[in-house]
């Protein structure tokens, strides 16, 4: 009755899993009772988890993402150690083991983790920054977002019943056939990716249609600030390009359930085609990975800079023409399959064209840079480290575009080593470098910052010494995927990794450790000037302006007269409305303002005189999102 | 201040020569590949490195307490900047998508090696999770062991069992995928006495970490006698000897046979010799041997 | 709160809000939008300033139709990546049954005229909504879906003499892609009718309100967006598969 569902589907074999399973279930049951018994849930369920509100939704998207990292790099230490050890010996995980921990690896840190995180972070930012109310359609956000959780309860529950996936995290047929994948591993993949890829198709569709025609009256879109273009070819490629990954794995599960032979080795099946289709998808989908993480770096490193963004009409061409190129390069990621000379020529002429619109943009953020005032605020030290970073992993990546250099090190650790540099350098980074900046606009406080500090140099370190020795066993012939080896050179390099991994996990505990005690301590971190917004141009003012208000630089606005009355507004909006009192609602009020503001036409430069109404903007959210002795809380 | 970004590129120009990778070719595939991944990296780093420095040193002299830096808030286009900053890429990208097309033609695997010896042909066949190499003109077979005469082209054609497989002997040069029912190919040659070792770089399931093999490179007269001495004694590999070498396995010895079927390989292209028969067990992973009617 | 005192704060806060715009609250400067003559000094790149100035969100109607529209392009993209599959398998037939031999044009022909013709009927169906007579758009939308059912009929019974044949979508790669393409244009159609069925009867129950007319307007372009992939379907699997 329960098809192959039964008690062997539990790994009492297996310690790892086990235990593993056996303690996060603990965890959750403990947190469930615990909101059960504080009364916590109506207010979950009515603020939290039906809430449509984009602000909300954007911060569930990077709680989800953080989890989910906790999950995908445990992974990660488990195969370090695994290849730290494995010189002639089996190591600890057996490669059945191995194989799903490498493969569930993969499919959480790009679609749990990376996605949601940059899903999150556009969620929470681009409404705000666009001038208005919410996305063009809220209700779908909610179910995008949910549809992701239900794909990530998937995933984890393949922990403790049944297995994950044993094929990589693209699942490539014959290997993942039912001939070769006869087990449930391969079924959880599809069906998670499957629901997860509805819900991000219609985050596509929402936020194409909201930064195309719900903009707030004046704001045309060359006075969109840059992360909203990013968010918009994103997006763009969020809707070209998931389909294809739908219809890709929708045919494998057509295989696997229903006996058909789209991918099959025999009666006419095409594994080349599987190959073709989901790197079609594949590699777009890195793009829609990078381009906001892109759009979060010009935001931060114009605002701490103090200097409006180099070259905002470059960007926008750089950034559209990466989103119209990176449909045009998928077969870079198998040069070795046999195309022939002509075909692997023109991928990799086209390859190495899409980096040309990205250096433009290193070089733009490098004159941003030029003729500020840089301070280096937590963001602006990741978005540096970024730049540094990605330009080590592009510049391998451009080699990796060489078809005949790609014929020595596909699928090698070098290849791997690529990956992680511009995925870690440029993706995480970005998503660390856009929580730490709009942390404060959520929630009313900043970060702690010492400790910020603290997890950045163990990130960027680790970083470099968990990556840069793969690049070198890449070059000394080692594959990926290896659970073990016999080749005593390749150990010190891949100890010298795991000692890497060791240090990235101590950046993820001072990161968890700054949100604990960021929390904890909040009130002494209230940001006066919770900012970020980055609307177009308004350094024409001749103090650099801090938008984020590291340095409140004498400012104590006092609220004019004319915020009683809005002030009363929102009182009496609280008592007969109940909305809901939180800090990020709070931000409507503002932004409601803002819109008035904007109403009179946006216009590209902001005059001195405006500096007024940002510090009346900013006293009107320092009124509604903290505390302020002596002012009168009506 | 960023002092690990100075250590990628101090390591990637390591003298890696004799470790045995693809920095150590012995072939002249391996060697052309080698140089066109050197020269990309020195024109690459000609760019980036100024870049890191440019990034570090921007940061630097344009920080909030240097007073001595000229503050300019409003500058936020140049013409002429915009110009050099969109033709510098694209000179160098040019420049590169050069070497890509030329040398994809050039190092195409489908292409045969200038040379004037004979070359010797050789049909791979990936297994789970074993290599057959069955030698077209000697008759002879081996299993996870490739002897091969110096300063001779191979040339392989290539298919696979089941599973998608890469042929890959990181020291000789280009690597290819092994697909079922279809044969791809690959030249390379061996210009030195000696054994390299071989692996598959396309994950194939749990056996896949034992998949590698030696390849021995001998003088020509040494190859000869190998030869010789291969079909003087062994088994045979025939249809029904090649369907318990399909059976899943891991971690083979070198196997050798003295003679071969000619018409294997072609048959298991055609998938007509056995077919692969799948992972163990499991409820809904019985081979489908023969199309049911209807679904 | 007395309702007295709720007017009385909206009233003020409503007097706020027009001050706040017409510049009258101290502190505040008013935005002036400035015509590009005034800053004649100043760059401006091409159609930037006046014509693309925006008039603010557009209104719901447009948002609704414009994101459909966009689903609509990405179920598009969906049926292509069928569409590939379909034209890398045609010839996979693996020794089974070929489309010459399968595909019989006259049930094909009178499929594609059931659909045609019933997007025609949409077309009416809609027009008959935007003039809020109710008994011609039900009798449109009726019609569209009898059409759409002997659509749906027909296909089904010439899956169903396939599958009899030993012609399934298990016996060969053709006949997958085949059955997969062809099955998901069937499967959008069915759920096109339960939505068509849903329409018709939120017309019934609300009448031409606003949101109802919003969601017919959607209905119609998936109808439309159908046919034309039917037509897409019609000529390169069936007509191109039986060409000699």
């Amino acid at each position: 009755m329960f098809g192959k569902l039964s008690w062997a589907a539990i790994p009492f074999d297996q310690p790892i899993p086990l235990i593993t399973s056996l303690v996060m279930i603990a965890v959750i049951l403990a947190m469930l009772a615990w909101i059960t018994i504080r009364g916590f849930w109506p207010y979950l369920w009515r603020e939290w988890i039906t809430s449509v509100d984009h602000k909300r939704i954007g911060v569930m998207y990077c709680v989800l993402a953080m989890v989910m990292l906790i999950r995908g790099f445990s992974d990660a230490i488990l195969m370090r150690s695994q290849q730290a050890l494995a010189l002639h010996s089996a190591g600890f995980l057996p490669p059945e083991h191995f194989d799903q921990i490498f493969s569930a690896h993969g499919t959480i840190m790009i679609f749990f983790v990376a996605m949601t995180f940059m899903i999150g972070l556009m969620n929470f930012a681009v409404p705000l920054q666009l001038g208005i109310r919410d996305v063009a359609f809220p209700t779908f956000n909610s179910v995008s977002l949910w549809l992701t959780a239900s794909a990530v309860l998937l995933v984890n529950m393949s922990l403790f019943i049944g297995e994950f996936a044993q094929t990589g995290w693209l699942v490539y047929p014959p290997l993942s056939e039912l001939k070769f994948s006869p087990g449930v591993g391969v079924d959880y993949y599809l069906w998670a990716i499957q629901i997860s890829g509805i819900g991000t198709l219609l985050t596509g569709i929402n936020f194409v249609t909201t930064i195309l025609k719900v903009r707030a009256p004046g704001m045309a879109l060359t006075h969109m600030p840059i992360f909203c273009w990013t968010a918009l070819a994103a997006n763009l490629l969020i809707v070209a390009a998931f389909p294809i990954l739908t219809a890709t794995l929708g045919m494998l599960l057509l295989d696997r359930y229903l006996g058909l032979h789209f991918f099959t080795t025999t009666l006419g099946g095409n594994p080349m085609m599987y190959v073709n289709l989901i790197w079609a998808w594949g590699h777009p989908e890195v793009y829609i990975l990078i381009l906001p993480a892109f759009g979060i770096f010009t935001e931060v490193i114009s605002t701490f800079s103090g200097k409006p963004v180099f070259g905002y009409r470059s960007m926008i061409a750089a950034t559209m023409a990466i989103c119209i190129l990176s449909f045009m390069v998928w077969l870079h990621h198998f040069f070795t399959m046999g195309a022939g000379a002509d075909v692997n020529g023109f991928f990799g002429i086209m390859t190495m064209i899409i980096a040309v619109p990205t250096g433009v943009k290193v070089f733009n953020w490098l004159f941003t840079m030029w003729g500020g005032r840089v301070r280096f605020e937590v963001p602006m030290l990741w978005a540096l480290a970024f730049i540094v970073t990605f330009l080590i992993g592009g510049m391998t990546g451009v080699l990796l575009a060489v078809p005949p250099a790609d014929f020595v090190l596909h699928n090698s650790l070098f290849l791997v080593a690529h990956f992680h540099n511009v995925a870690i350098g440029g993706v995480l980074f970005g998503a660390f470098a856009g929580y730490t900046y709009w942390f404060p606009k959520a929630f009313g406080f900043r970060l702690d910052d010492r400790l910020g500090r603290a997890a950045f140099w163990f990130w960027v370190i680790g970083f470099y010494v968990a990556f840069m020795p793969l690049y070198v066993l890449g070059l000394d012939g080692m594959t990926r995927r290896m659970q073990h080896y016999d080749v005593a050179a390749w150990q010190p390099w891949l100890i010298v990794a795991a000692g890497g991994a060791a240090l990235i996990l101590c950046g993820i505990g001072c990161q968890v450790a700054q949100l604990v005690l960021s929390i904890r301590k909040r009130d002494s971190l209230r940001d006066r000037t919770a900012g970020g917004l980055q609307l177009r141009r308004p350094a024409e003012c001749h103090r650099p302006r801090s938008l984020l208000g590291y340095e409140a630089e004498g400012d104590r606005a006092t609220p004019p007269h004319g915020l009683a009355g809005l002030q009363a507004h929102r009182t009496a909006a609280q008592q007969s409305h109940r909305i809901c009192r939180s800090f990020l609602c709070r931000c409507d009020r503002l932004r409601a303002h803002l819109a008035y503001l904007v109403d009179g036409g946006c216009r590209p430069h902001w005059r001195v005189r405006d500096v007024r109404r940002f510090r009346l903007a900013r006293s009107f959210r320092i009124r509604i999102a903290g505390r302020r002795t002596g002012e009168d809380r009506s | 201040m960023r002092l690990n970004s100075w250590v990628a590129p101090a390591l990637l120009f390591f003298p890696l020569a004799g470790c045995g990778g693809v920095l150590d070719p012995h072939g002249p595939v391996g060697v052309s590949e080698k140089l066109i991944l050197t020269d990309s990296l020195a024109i690459m780093l000609a760019i980036v490195v100024p870049l890191i420095l440019a990034t570090i040193g921007f940061a630097w002299w344009f920080r909030a307490s240097n007073k001595r830096a000229t503050y300019l808030p409003n500058w936020d286009f140049s013409g002429h900047l915009e110009l050099i900053v969109w033709a510098i890429p694209t000179l160098v990208i040019i420049f590169l998508g050069g070497i890509a097309w030329f040398g994809s033609h050039a190092l195409d695997p489908y292409k045969a090696l200038a040379s004037k010896a004979k070359p010797v042909e050789v049909e791979v066949v990936s297994l789970d999770w074993k290599w057959l190499f069955i030698y077209q003109n000697e008759g002879i077979a081996t299993v996870n062991q490739l002897v091969v005469p110096v300063g001779t082209p191979l040339h392989f054609r290539l298919t696979s069992s089941g599973v998608m497989n890469s042929f890959f002997v990181p020291q000789l040069g280009s690597q290819i995928y092994t697909m079922a029912g279809m044969t791809s190919q690959v030249s390379l040659e061996a210009d030195e006495v000696g054994t390299y070792p071989g692996l598959s770089a396309q994950f194939s399931g749990e056996g896949f970490a034992d998949m590698h093999f030696d390849v021995r490179a001998l003088p020509p007269d040494a190859y000869a006698k190998w030869v010789a001495s291969q079909k003087a004694a062994g088994p045979t590999l025939d249809r029904a000897t090649y369907a318990a070498l399909e059976k899943p396995s891991e971690n083979i010895r070198p196997t050798f046979y003295k003679a071969v079927d000619p018409a294997l390989f072609d048959a298991i292209v055609q998938e007509t010799a056995p077919v692969a028969p799948g992972a163990d067990g499991g409820p809904g992973g019985q081979d489908q041997p023969t199309p049911k009617k209807g679904m | 709160m007395p309702a007295a005192e709720l007017a009385r704060i909206d009233h003020e806060r409503r007097q706020a809000r027009v001050a706040l715009v017409e510049g009258r609250e101290p502190g505040i400067t008013p935005v002036k939008y400035s015509e590009p003559a005034e800053h004649g000094a100043h760059k401006r790149g091409p159609g930037v300033e006046v014509g693309a100035r925006n008039q603010g969100p557009a209104p719901k109607r447009i948002v609704t139709g414009y994101g459909f529209w966009i689903f609509l392009l990405s179920d598009f993209i969906l049926f292509s990546g069928f569409y590939a599959a379909y034209a890398v398998l045609s010839h996979a037939t693996a020794g089974g049954p070929t489309p010459g031999k399968l595909f019989n044009l006259r049930t094909v022909a009178i499929e594609t005229a059931f659909l045609l013709i019933s997007s025609f009927v949409c077309g009416m169906a809609t027009l008959a909504s935007n003039a809020r007579n109710m008994l011609w758009t039900q009798i449109g939308y009726c019609v569209t879906g009898v059409l759409g059912l002997g659509f749906l009929i027909l296909e089904f019974s010439e899956f169903g003499r396939m599958l009899a044949e030993g012609a399934g979508p298990g016996r060969s790669a053709f006949l997958s892609a085949f059955f997969a393409l062809v099955g998901l244009h069937g499967l959008h159609v069915t759920v096109g009718l339960l939505w068509l069925g849903t329409m018709m009867a939120q017309f019934w129950a609300k009448g031409f309100r606003a949101d109802v007319l919003r969601r017919g307007m959607c209905f119609a372009l998936f109808w439309h967006a159908l046919d034309i992939i039917w037509v897409g379907i019609f000529t390169n699997v069936y007509l191109l598969g039986t060409s000699p």
